[in-house]
């Protein structure tokens, strides 16, 4: 067994590769999720129903479906329609929609659960409706919402494994090579999930950060 | 027309909501220095015509001028475009039953945050009138605290040093004491009753009889929508032209909270 995990050692660079490219899929699709989430949110809350319906579909429809499936049909299947996207492209488009809609619809309640009134006093204060967003509502929004976001961001990580069935190098996928390379699974497995057990204390320390910053406020 | 002798004239301004009438054809007019207490039993439209007053809601009709200058409207005649209506806007502050601060802000940047962000005046200066705005209405230690750990008395002593801090033409408060404990009316009233002997140009609604009758220099009584009274405090009170405000008078005449301004009165 030790044996095994000095194989696992050997091949750390693989390992490390994959857990870089990991962390790159996650921070730039859960980024991406977040500012797409913006957009869809204020659809959601439109007062014009076609637009809110729209925006509702997308949401509902993301969140019944698997993400493994959802990956499959824009690798597999888009090119059946004649749009042919790379492994890294298609994960990151997954992703990225898949988990814009569960940003969007934690948004809109952390949005929906802002007192009115701060806000109306922006507008009677004259900020702009471009800085009243920036500087009097997003910073609430996100401290109310921050642990949420936290929570989805492990969710996306743990997603990203599923990208694997799309041949994308990250760090499931790496395990993988490495067991099927030298037959090594239980060392090869456990130390990825050890690294994905970090992965996530790293985002949890930063949600207990934002937290801590929310009390003081609260 | 606009009278540029006033700091506000309201002309003729209506609004509605749906099937209800709200304000109907409400003109008046406040001179420098004046404080005018808008009274009136609730859904008479105090607080839409307030909002009214810095367009917070668009008026159906009239036109409202400070420092005879249109809100809402520019120069060609068209309505304002965001960054016009921000610009007057910043001339006029607001105090709200609620308090409406910025909870992710502390009591300094609460007051700091439209004077930097808004009107572009230099940090420093804004820093030092912050202060001193914040020594005035007693809350100096409390410059960084969260206003989530004041109470609420605090809180609206802080609304209203922040809306000191733009130094505005004219102060609207919209019920400010409403939201309070009865214990704690007291001492918003009293920074309310120095602002007003500094000769600021103030509109007030509120439901405090007693510190209307000594701070206001005019009482505006408004019933369903229309001002049908307009008088001296002592001459309001005493005399009340119409029934509507006989009995208004009357109801509110032994109310606790005026009361306890009272006795704060007579200490100070």
């Amino acid at each position: 067994m030790i044996h095994d995990f000095g194989i696992v050692w050997d091949e750390r660079s693989l390992l490390l590769s994959g857990l870089a490219n990991t962390t790159i899929l996650s921070v730039l699709s859960a980024a991406a999720a977040l500012l797409l989430g913006f957009v869809v949110t204020p659809a959601l809350m439109s007062k014009r129903r076609p637009v809110a319906w729209a925006a509702r579909g997308f949401v509902d429809g993301m969140r019944c479906v698997p993400f493994l499936l959802f990956a499959y049909i824009i690798y597999y299947g888009f090119p059946s329609l004649g749009v042919r996207l790379d492994n890294w492209t298609s994960g990151l488009l997954a992703l990225t929609i898949y988990n814009a809609a569960y940003m969007a619809e934690i948004l809109r309640g952390a949005w929906a659960a802002q007192p009115r009134e701060p806000i109306e006093a922006g507008t009677a204060f004259g900020f702009s409706e471009v800085r009243l967003f920036r500087r009097l509502i997003l910073p609430p929004l996100l401290l109310a919402a921050g642990p949420v976001i936290g929570n989805q961001m492990i969710q996306i990580i743990k997603d990203s494994a599923f990208l694997t069935i799309i041949a994308l190098p990250e760090l499931t996928h790496a395990a993988s090579s490495i067991q099927s390379r030298h037959y090594v699974p239980f060392a090869a497995f456990i130390t990825a999930v050890f690294l994905y057990w970090g992965l996530c204390l790293v985002i949890e320390a930063g949600v207990s950060s934002i937290g801590r910053v929310a009390d003081a406020r609260r | 027309m606009a009278d540029g002798s006033k700091v506000l004239d309201v002309a003729g301004v209506s609004k509605r909501f749906g099937d209800l009438e709200v304000l109907s054809d409400i003109s008046f007019q406040v001179d420098k220095g004046e404080t005018v207490c808008v009274l009136g039993p609730s859904g008479s439209g105090k607080s839409t015509l307030l909002r009214c007053i810095n367009w917070l809601e668009r008026p159906d009709a009239g036109q409202v001028y400070l420092n005879g200058m249109q809100v809402g409207i520019n120069g060609a005649g068209v309505v304002m475009n965001d960054r016009e209506l921000s610009q007057i806007r910043t001339r006029i502050g607001m105090v709200f039953q609620h308090f409406a601060l910025w909870p992710h802000l502390t009591v300094l940047q609460n007051l700091m945050e439209a004077p930097i962000q808004v009107q572009r005046r230099p940090k420093a200066e804004v820093r030092d009138e912050a202060l001193a705005l914040l020594s005035k209405v007693g809350l100096l230690e409390k410059q960084n605290a969260f206003p989530a750990k004041l109470s609420g008395g605090q809180k609206q002593r802080v609304g209203i040093a922040r809306a000191l801090a733009m130094r505005p033409d004219l102060l609207l408060f919209d019920e400010p004491t409403s939201a309070l404990d009865p214990e704690l009316v007291g001492e918003v009233l009293l920074v309310m009753r120095d602002l007003a002997r500094e000769g600021r140009t103030m509109v007030i609604v509120t439901h405090e009889m007693a510190f209307a009758r000594e701070a206001a220099t005019r009482i505006l009584f408004l019933d369903r929508g229309r001002v049908i009274e307009s008088a001296a405090p002592d001459r309001f009170f005493a005399h009340p032209e119409t029934e509507r405000a006989r009995q208004f008078v009357q109801r509110y005449a032994g109310d606790t909270a005026g009361q306890q301004w009272q006795r704060l009165g007579k200490r100070t």
